[in-house]
Formats: C-alpha cells, structure tokens, sequence
C-alpha cells in the first residue's frame, strides 16, 4: 500500500522544486515558438535571482523584489535578442556566451552588493497561502492549496500563455514567425519586433524562477544557485511538446523526480538516487528519438531571419 | 572574409572584452592595468602559474578539437563535457580491471578506451543526426547530465574506494600515471599530446580527401551531395572524432592529474572547449594557444584575487564577454559604420570625377 502521508509530501515538494524548471520551460516555449532559441535560460534565472534578492536587499519588499528580478529577466532577454535578430550570431553560441556572462556578473555584483561574507544576507520573500480547508485536503492539499504566490502566478501564466500562443491573433503571429519568417513578413507581420517581443517576454519568465528560487525558498541569493535548472528547462520543453501546458507537465514531472529522489536518498539508500536524476534526461532523450522532433517544433527555430536573403 | 581579417577582428574582440572587464575591475576599486600584469604574469610566467595553466590548458585543448572537428562539419558538439565522463569512466574502469599492464602498454590502452568511451558517447547523437534528423544540440545537452549522473553513481557505488569520504575510486597504478614534465609541480604530459592531435588534426583537415570531405559537407551540402560526399557518414565521422578526442581529455584528468575517477571531476572543461573552438575560429592549429589563453585567465583569476583583491568572477565576465564579442566579430556585418563611410567616400569621388570631366569637357 502506498502510504498517504509520504505521497503528499513528495506532492508538495514536487510543486517546489518544479516551479522554477516551469517557469523557465515557459519563457523557452515562448522564445521558440517565436523562432528563437533560448539556451541562455540558466543565466537570467541567475539575472532574475539576483535582481530579486537585490531589490529586496534594499527596500525590504518581496514584491519590489519581484519587479527587479522581471526586470532583470527582461534586459538579459534584450540582449540575447540583440544578439540573435540584429547582431545575427548562432543562438546557441550567444545563449552560451550570455550563460557565462551572466554567472560572472552575478557573481561579481552579488560580493559588491551584499559584501563578500559566506552565506550571503537574507533577504524578505514570499510566505506561502494557505487556503482554508482545501490545504488539509489528504494528498493534493499541501501541494496544490499551499504554495507561495509564485506558484499560483505560474498556474495564471502558463493559461495566460496558452491563450496567447493559441487562441489570440498576435499569438498566430508569433507562431508564423516562428514556423516561417519570410511568409509572416509577407503577411504583414513585424518579424523582428515579435521576436525581440518573445525573447524579452522569454527572459521575463526565466527570471521569475530565479525569483522563486530566492523569495521562495532560500531568501538568499548564492552563485550559481540556478544550478543546471535552465538546462533541464530546456529538455522540459522538448517533452512538453512546445505547448506551454505540456512544458509545464514536464516540469513538475522533472520536479517529481527530483523530490522522489531526495526522499530516496535518506529513507532508502539501497536504491541508487541517480536513476531518478537520470529519468528527466532520458526521458526527453526518448520523447525526441521516438515522437521525433520534426514534427512539433517550430520549423525555424534557431535560424536567424534575414530580409535580404532569398 | 580572409584569415588576416579574421584574426584582426579577433584580436579586437579580446580586446574590447579585455577593456569591459578592466572597467568591472576600475568598479571594483583597482588599477585594471597592474590586475592583467599581475594575471598574466602569473599565469604564464611564474614557474608554478605556467605549470597551473598547463594543467587547465590539456583538457581545454582536447575539448576545443572536440568542438573543431564535428562543427567544421557543420555539427554541434555540446556534449564534450558528458563525453569526458564517459572517457574518463571507461578509462578509469580500464585501469582499475587490468592494473598489471607495463606503463608503455597500459597507457595507450587507457587512452584507448577512453577515446572508445566517449566516441560511444558521441555515437548516439552522431546517428540521431544524420538518420533522423534530430538536433544534436538538445541532445548532447541531455546526455551530458545522463553522463555526470552515471559517473556520480559509479563512483559512489561499484567503484567507491575503501574507506572513502567522499565518492571517488582507488588510485590508478603508479605505472599507468602520465609523465611529470615540469619537476615538483602537477605538470603532466597532457597538454604535449594535445599538441601532437592538433598536428595530426591540422593535416588531416587540409591534405586528405577526408578532411577535405568534412569541409565540404559543413560548407555546402548540396555540393557535397554534388561531389558524390556521403553527408550521413561524414557527419558521424566527425562527431566520433571529436567524441574519442574528448573522451582522452577525460582520461588525461584520471591518469594524469587526479589519479583516481572522481564525482564531478571535470570543472566544465567542455563548455571551455566551446570558447576554445570559437577563438581559434575553428582552426585547429590555434586551438593551443587560445587553449593556454583561457586556461591563463581562469588560473591566473585566482591569484590576481589574493594579489590584489580583485574579484575572481571579472575574469568569468571576462570569458563570456569574448564569446559575444568574438561570435559578433565573426558574423559579417551587412552595415557597419565603417562599411557606410567607404559608400560614402566612394560616392564623394565619383562625384567629383564626373564634375571634373564636366569642366574638361
């Protein structure tokens, strides 16, 4: 039998540790389906973590925390954007480059900001809401009634985004662009602002798991505290299909993993952990070799539009 | 663009990354010119510096061809990291199963089965790539972790060393451990075999049909195609080179400098090797020397800190500030400043010709 108790806490910290993945698969969905791709996820959570922290450092508000760290996302974005659609360098190269750019940065502006002592300052964040009654539901309680408000902001994007991407005209337009540049031109649409539009937008969403990441959990800003999430944020969005709902399935499932593995680690150390670090990785791996990839990802992504050429 | 366009337009983006940098370090409170003196005099001219860059320099180096070799087939090799693992653990598990082997048998073994270990590694997304189509990129990306994953279990389960805090193997035998070049220090042969691949890479690339092959299909594949090419087949090719060239680094890091495998051994020497490849502009014969480049800047990060007290992290910045800047540099531009100043100065005199044949007339 499988015990209550134990499932719902792995339930409640699945919906912790998958959060930040879900917001930056979210902000990748969005810069793919607009033609870009985003490798630079890891580095503006890095940028949306220290805005955060820093904003909240000086005013003691989470929530002006909040601004900066969106803030912080957007102009990283911009600049991936720059990079990608004006300066037209391969998106994996300038995703890399921002990636170290921005851990070094971080790194240097944190030690100026909160002063080189280990540890770091603390900083306010976000409690967490509990609704009455449904948060002692057995099971699902604690993990869908009981989170922060980032996780129920990350509910209202994710449908925000769906709506936008499939149900609205601007969001057919950046799904054109992306599929096929030279046709949405054609058509009238501005190409290069609706990418620079979900590039910025993309950063935006990457920052905000930063921003979970230290006015969430740790209220604490450390270097390299993204600690790979952009990654596997990126494989998120492989087996979600670049859809906005599947990316964020696959990342609580990532986030699922993760909790379950840290369960096993003290309750059953017979069992090796890393099957279920593992199991994220090879599962995209298998959902792009079996589904193919040809068939849902946007057919442009990752080549720079040029109007001049045929 | 020519190569002296080229390497101009490189020597400038080090430059200008150089310059942000020194204003991070002015920002920090210091003198930007005595912390670069003090870096790169210690990195490549101090005894224990220069042996320090070293180390760093072979698994650079190795990983930087790594990138070289599939990219100039117009394939992406992200996975250079995971591929060290997977050469580091085949070559460690090689060593540990056969440790009686004479050093001068033995060690091209090792080698040997870490180049194995990570042309597997590499395998997988190679065949992905050229019979499915499916990006190679996301999929180096993934089996990389896949590859620290399974490091990490092997050695915190069947290879942990008796008695270990902390996971790692038991040491390799004396005889399988790489030369010290420089005495007293951790200078090990690696960097030397670096150079002899980038020699016989070098070659390979420009005086055989092969090498010539794999220009080709990265260049223009329609013409490959034309030429009677197989793209398939150079594609793998390619990424098993570059797999088995990664592969060694990882092996270098077990017999040369560690001695045993380690949990998280490499220190993201594959992604260095993405910098690497993209300084040297994809030529293999430069890959030594921005190799030594980067390895100078991240030993020499540490001590320019201590000396002086500027933060290590400028030189982070540093790093992927010539990525953006060499990356931007190798893109032709269509309309720069300068390129409108020659239209312009070239309409200037047209104009006057016409007016002076006006007057002659």
């Amino acid at each position: 039998m499988i015990d209550l108790v134990l499932l719902g806490d792995v339930l409640a910290v699945t919906a912790r540790l998958g959060t930040p993945i879900a917001f930056a698969a979210l902000g990748g969905v969005i810069a793919e389906r607009g033609g870009l791709y985003n490798i630079g996820l890891e580095g503006q959570i890095l940028a949306g973590a220290l805005g955060a922290a820093a904003g909240s450092f000086a005013t003691g508000s989470a929530v002006i925390g909040l601004g900066c760290g969106i803030n912080c996302g957007l102009i990283s974005g911009l600049l991936l954007g720059y990079m990608s659609i004006r300066l037209r360098i391969n998106q994996l190269v300038g995703g890399i480059a921002l990636n170290l750019l921005l851990a070094g940065l971080t790194a240097f502006l944190s030690r100026q900001i909160f002063g080189a002592q280990a540890g770091g300052a603390r900083v306010n964040g976000f409690s967490q809401i509990d609704f009455p009654f449904l948060s002692d539901l057995p099971v699902v309680g604690p993990s869908l009634f009981s989170q922060d408000p980032l996780f129920y902001l990350l509910i209202g994007l994710a449908i925000a985004a769906w709506f936008w991407l499939m149900k609205s005209h601007k969001g057919l337009d950046q799904r054109a662009v992306g599929e096929n540049p030279k046709a949405a031109d054609l058509a009238g649409v501005p190409v290069f602002r609706m990418q620079y539009l979900a590039i910025a937008v993309s950063g935006a969403l990457a920052a905000l798991a930063g921003v979970h990441l230290v006015l969430s959990q740790v209220y604490v800003f450390a270097e390299g505290m993204s600690a790979g999430k952009g990654f596997i944020a990126l494989a998120a969005i492989i087996l979600g299909r670049w859809s906005p709902i599947g990316a964020i399935c696959a990342a609580l499932f990532f986030g699922f993993c993760d909790a379950v593995q840290f369960k096993l680690q003290f309750t059953s150390p017979e069992i090796p952990y890393q099957l279920f670090l593992i199991l994220p990785y090879f599962a995209s791996l298998i959902a792009l070799v079996v589904l193919g990839a040809k068939a849902s990802a946007p057919a442009s992504v990752g080549l720079p539009y040029d109007r001049e050429h045929r | 663009m020519n190569r002296f366009t080229m390497q101009r337009r490189i020597a400038t983006a080090l430059l200008l990354a150089l310059s942000v940098g020194g204003v991070l370090i002015l920002l920090d409170g210091h003198n930007p010119f005595e912390a670069y003196k003090v870096l790169f005099l210690e990195s490549f001219l101090n005894y224990w510096g220069f042996s320090n860059t070293l180390v760093k320099a072979s698994p650079m180096l190795l990983a930087g061809l790594a990138v070289i070799i599939p990219m100039r087939a117009g394939v992406f090799n992200i996975g250079g990291e995971g591929q060290i693992y997977i050469g580091g653990l085949f070559g460690a598990v090689f060593a540990l199963a056969i440790p009686d082997l004479p050093g001068l048998l033995g060690v091209p073994l090792i080698f040997i089965a870490a180049a194995a270990g990570g042309a597997f590694w590499a395998a997988i997304p190679a065949y992905l790539k050229a019979y499915r189509g499916t990006n190679e990129v996301i999929v180096t990306l993934l089996m990389n972790f896949i590859a620290i994953h399974i490091v990490s279990y092997a050695v915190a389960g069947p290879l942990l060393a008796e008695g270990a805090p902390y996971p790692y193997s038991e040491e390799v035998s004396d005889a399988y451990r790489l030369p010290i070049l420089m005495p007293q220090s951790d200078t090990h042969a690696g960097f030397v075999f670096g150079l002899g691949m980038t020699i016989i890479l070098y070659f390979w690339l420009r005086f055989t049909p092969s090498g010539f092959q794999l220009d080709l299909v990265g260049r223009n594949v329609r013409a490959a195609a034309y030429a009677g090419v197989d793209q398939k087949k150079t594609i793998i090719r390619a990424m098993l080179i570059g797999g088995s060239l990664a592969g060694m680094a990882g092996a270098i890091e077990v017999i040369g400098l560690k001695y045993r495998l380690f949990h998280l051994f490499s220190d993201g020497y594959g992604y260095d090797g993405i910098v690497v490849a993209f300084l040297a502009a994809l030529n293999p014969i430069v890959a030594p020397l921005t190799a030594l480049f980067l390895a100078g800047l991240s030993a020499g990060a540490g001590t320019m800190q201590r000396a002086i007290g500027v933060d290590s992290s400028v030189i982070e910045v540093v790093e992927g500030l010539v990525v953006v800047f060499v990356a931007a540099a190798l893109v032709t531009p269509r309309t720069t400043s300068k390129s409108i100043l020659k239209l312009l100065a070239k309409n200037l005199r047209l104009r006057r010709q016409t007016q002076r044949q006006k007057k002659e007339a």
